[in-house]
């Protein structure tokens, strides 16, 4: 087994970082280029961990670089940390996510406060990933609200004041049922075992015995947080103001990442430790999710910002996720993790291009742009590889994550997958469509003189394209490092549904 | 004929009381006999000695409750034991700061004199016999030697018509639930033969009622002595009008002492007094907690005045402090405990920043004056913003651990429902602690005076050691929890 040393140095360097750039905040400058600084060592760190890592440590359950101390007794605090092949890409997507909106989301205005929030963020963000305890994953989870507030509040659209209150008191009431749920969890296992002291550590909650009906209202409490947060249909309401207020790097942080924390939070806490709710509510959460990827996929055809179109589209992407995740199966399972990740990229790479166009023409209105392909063919290009890649061509990354959950999906609940594999067809229709309005026609007034891609704007979207090809067209490698885990994972949740 | 007895007294656990009481008098004395006026530094530094002098003494009855355990002294009246020493420290702390921030305030309205140290520690003693009370005349004493400072201290500000309106109002009411408190005592009194809790307790522990509609009746009847005291709906109204017209330091002071004082009081009277009728009493603070947090929360939404709006939060706070008493066991006393100790702190300081916003005169404090703060002044905003994160429970600061804390002893006898309705009542009043930070970090306006507020080097101080107690306990709160822990250990009975 690694040390959980690596995960912590995750947590901490970012944190450190923020530290860092605010005590040089009167260098021009100089707090940008620390945070660049710490976003490329957060990369390579993210990537040592994940070649590090190995799924087949004894007594683990397939887990690695495992440690738990305890903070405080009383309170059942603990900082436990733990990396497995559920939350590897998780880690990795947290540190590009950092490194990639730096680069392309750069704010000039009060830039030392800006980035050290994004610091703050990632490091926030990473601890929820490699969290190992039900209690500490709750509280990096809602501290991650705090940064993205501000984040929102200060550097956002001409709305941003009212988005991030409604941000954060959508997730925040949603989050408290699951503070709830987690705590009736901790006691119910103390309730059991007396002698022990208050823990909320994975395996304990695991372990805790509880009646179905018990089960499945904690797992309703769950569903309410991670479904705002992802979002899923219908607790969306937030995210398309939000997104489209959002600063870019705002925008990629929240659909790109933080969305993530709640798909992720769905699969591992919501069906890992209630696998005996889940069997009995699995059709309820695949409906809403079926739900959410036509009604994300229609809403997406008539929306009339790009961003906005972005989280149509977003809620579409995450509910394919969802579906996948209640699948039941180790395939839709692997989907969905691999999705995870894919939508993270592909996401990165219409923010960013988004903001390239924002920064140009100060508008993201659908209807301001026309036939930019011919001034731009490189943001062009850009664009359609990631919108390609959404569509889910093959050869690319977006279409080996969505085959895998249509499968596996379709070998559990085979009417569901059947009504999804429309979205699909849906993505092709709004992204060709969007793509048509904005790019395609002739260019006129202000759109002529539009200047492509430079080459800072270039290099930043070249690992989002190369990870796009490369996953696309050989996922084998990433594959086997996640596969232990999702058999591993799934297998325990249908056995303890059926012994339970 | 009978003979008066004097009972023992053990000095060591009446002398906090004493020395506040002692100096305030001595601070009384010396300003009729000094020929003119008291000089202001004298008054000031007399409060911040007598209150580190008392946190020494309560390091020394923690010392010595190590060693020998709790005991109650003059005839079981006044207890000593973990949970009073660990209240006493924080209402001492509180009574420092706040008089550091009353003496700049003061200096700033030209409202010269020793008149407020002089209350302020009389008021404190009060307090702190509240929380040593075991009896209910006791606590009446408390109660009354706590709020008559206070009624005077409301109106401190003779020049502002709302400062002596406040007062009024504050002294009608609370008169009534003085009365209405000492008729409940009056008839427990009558149902068990006793005002001594522990007698009670006992009382209660050992026989049946076959009629208890007295005990009942009387119970009520303290219950809403109390919850007029810390402002629990449906006895909440006076607080806005009370928060908004008071001098600012005052309603500082009043807000962390009282309800630290009457807290602690509470839960000694239902968990040591009435521990055995947990059946009869929770059903009905039950419905007081969900009244106290939504009520609370809800009418803080509209509020553009600063001091109103902290009033309803305090007023949610009540309710959430108050789910620590109805758990009813030593995890929720110490939560309530926890609660006490980083809320007494938090809302000083916050209040200390709302003194020094409100200007010459004490007027200012529509939000819409603290608009761009952030931006003019980083350490004063980002201090406030601490403060009301840490309010609003967002983790990494105290409040945070104080909700947990409360949320799981609730949790963990068996009411997840109220530990739900309070946590989405937190998340009501998230909205207006929230609305204030923004206005904190918005553009600064042209059009309102952008200059910036002097912070004098008391207020600074009080502000500074409210900022990093809330961080503090909110990075490491394991040391607090685990003092707070040991401090019910020694609860009696």
């Amino acid at each position: 087994m690694h040390s959980s040393l690596w995960l912590s140095a995750l947590i901490a360097l970012p944190l450190i970082g923020a530290m860092v750039s605010m005590l040089v905040r009167k260098i021009p400058g100089a707090s940008y280029a620390v945070a660049v600084g710490v976003g490329a060592l957060e990369v390579v760190l993210s990537l040592i961990v994940a070649v590090l890592y190995k799924s087949n440590v004894t007594g683990a359950q397939g887990f690695d670089f495992v440690s738990r101390h305890v903070v405080s007794a009383p309170l059942g605090l603990a900082y436990d940390v733990a990396l497995d092949g559920l939350s590897l890409l998780m880690v990795v997507l947290t540190a590009l996510v950092l490194l990639l909106s730096l680069l392309g989301g750069r704010d000039k205005r009060r830039e030392p406060a800006f980035v050290s929030w994004l610091l703050i963020l990632t490091g926030l963000t990473m601890g929820a990933f490699v969290a190992h305890d039900v209690l500490e994953f709750f509280i990096f989870f809602e501290l991650t609200l705090v940064p993205c507030y501000f984040i929102i509040s200060g550097w956002g659209g001409a709305e941003r004041a009212r988005a991030a209150l409604k941000f954060f008191l959508y997730t925040f009431t949603a989050s408290a049922s699951l503070l709830i749920g987690i705590l009736y969890m901790g006691f119910a296992y103390q309730h059991q075992h007396p002698t022990l002291a208050l823990t909320f550590s994975y395996g304990a909650m695991a372990a805790t015995a509880m009646s179905h009906a018990t089960a499945v209202w904690l797992f309703i409490a769950f569903a309410v947080a991670f479904g705002a947060k992802a979002p899923v249909w219908p607790l969306h309401t937030w995210s398309p103001l939000t997104y489209a207020e959002a600063p870019t790097a705002g925008s990629i942080e929240l659909s790109a990442l933080l969305a993530k924390l709640g798909s992720y939070g769905l699969l591992r806490f919501a069906v890992g430790l209630l696998p005996v709710a889940q069997v009995s509510v699995r059709p309820y959460v695949m409906t809403l999710a079926v739900i959410g990827i036509l009604y994300g996929s229609t809403l997406a055809v008539v929306a009339k910002d790009l961003k906005r179109f972005v989280a149509y589209s977003s809620l579409a992407q995450m509910s394919f996720i969802t579906l996948g995740i209640m699948s039941g199966s180790t395939i839709g399972v692997t989907g969905a993790v691999l999705l995870m990740f894919n939508h993270g990229i592909i996401t990165i790479g219409f923010f960013l291009i988004i903001g390239f166009l924002e920064r140009r023409r100060a508008s993201i209105q659908i209807a301001d742009f026309s036939g930019l392909q011919g001034p731009a063919p490189v943001l062009a290009g850009l664009f359609t590889v990631a919108m390609l890649a959404s569509i889910g061509l093959p050869g690319l990354s977006g279409f080996i994550s969505e085959y895998l959950i249509l499968i596996g999906t379709f070998t559990t609940h085979a009417w569901w997958s059947v009504v999804a594999s429309l979205g699909v067809l849906a993505s092709a229709v709004y992204l060709l469509w969007a793509y048509q309005r904005v790019f395609h026609g002739r260019a006129q007034g202000a759109n002529a003189d539009i200047m492509d891609a430079t080459a800072g704007e270039r290099w930043v979207l070249v690992p989002v394209v190369v990870l796009i090809v490369v996953l696309g067209v050989f996922p084998k490698p990433v594959l086997d490092r996640i596969t232990p885990s999702v058999h591993n994972f799934v297998t325990q949740v249908a056995t303890a549904s059926v012994t339970k | 004929m009978n003979t008066l007895t004097i009972p023992s007294i053990h000095y060591l656990t009446i002398l906090p009381v004493l020395i506040f009481f002692g100096s305030s008098l001595l601070l009384l004395i010396a300003s009729a006999m000094w020929r003119r006026s008291v000089p202001m530094g004298f008054s000031t530094s007399l409060t911040v000695l007598t209150s580190a002098a008392v946190m020494v003494v309560t390091y020394f009855q923690w010392r010595g409750l190590d060693k020998s355990g709790a005991s109650t002294t003059v005839a079981h009246a006044v207890v000593l034991d973990g949970f009073s020493v660990v209240a006493t420290a924080a209402i001492a702390l509180s009574v420092g700061l706040a008089a550091l921030v009353a003496h700049d305030w003061a200096l700033r309205e030209n409202v010269r004199g020793p008149e407020y140290q002089i209350l302020a520690m009389a008021s404190s003693a009060g307090a702190i016999l509240m929380t040593q009370a075991n009896d209910l005349i006791v606590i009446f004493l408390g109660l009354e030697i706590l709020s008559l400072g206070l009624y005077v201290l409301v109106a401190l500000d003779r020049r502002k018509s709302e400062s002596a309106e406040a007062s009024l109002k504050y002294f009608i009411l609370g008169g009534f639930a003085s009365a209405i408190f000492i008729y409940g005592a009056a008839l427990l009194y009558g149902a068990t033969g006793s005002t001594n809790l522990t007698t009670i307790s006992y009382f209660l522990g050992s026989n049946v009622l076959l009629k208890p509609g007295l005990l009942v009746a009387g119970g009520a009847l303290l219950l809403v002595g109390f919850a007029f005291k810390v402002a629990a709906v449906p006895f909440h109204m006076w607080s806005p009008d009370v928060y908004e017209g008071a001098p600012t330091p005052v309603t500082g002071f009043m807000a962390s002492i009282v309800k630290v004082g009457a807290f602690a009081a509470l839960i000694r009277v239902m968990i040591s007094g009435l521990g055995t009728q947990l059946g009869t009493w929770r059903p009905i603070l039950w419905v007081l907690i969900v009244l106290t947090t939504l009520v609370g929360a809800a009418l803080g939404l509209p509020q553009r005045n600063a001091k109103r709006l902290l009033a309803y939060s305090s007023i949610n706070h009540a309710g959430f402090i108050l789910i620590g008493v109805w758990a009813g066991t030593a995890r929720g006393s110490a939560a309530l405990l926890f609660y006490l100790v980083t809320y007494a702190p938090t809302v000083v300081a916050t209040f200390a920043i709302v003194t020094v916003m409100g200007g010459l005169g004490d007027e200012r404090h529509s939000l819409e004056s603290y608009r761009g703060l952030a931006r003019r002044q980083p350490w004063l905003g980002a201090s406030l913003a601490v403060l009301l994160l840490s309010q609003l429970g967002a983790p990494l600061t105290a409040g945070f651990y104080a909700k947990y804390s409360v949320l799981a002893a609730a949790v963990d006898s068996g009411g997840s429902i109220l530990a739900l309705i309070a946590l989405l009542s937190a998340a009501i009043a998230a909205s207006f602690y929230l609305r204030w930070t923004v206005v904190l970090y918005a553009e600064p306006d042209e059009e309102l005076d952008g200059s910036r507020v002097i912070v004098p080097r008391g207020t600074a101080i009080a502000i500074g050691v409210g900022v990093v107690l809330t961080l503090l306990f909110g990075v490491w709160p394991g040391p607090l929890v685990t003092l707070a822990q040991h401090a019910t250990v020694y609860f009696l009975p």
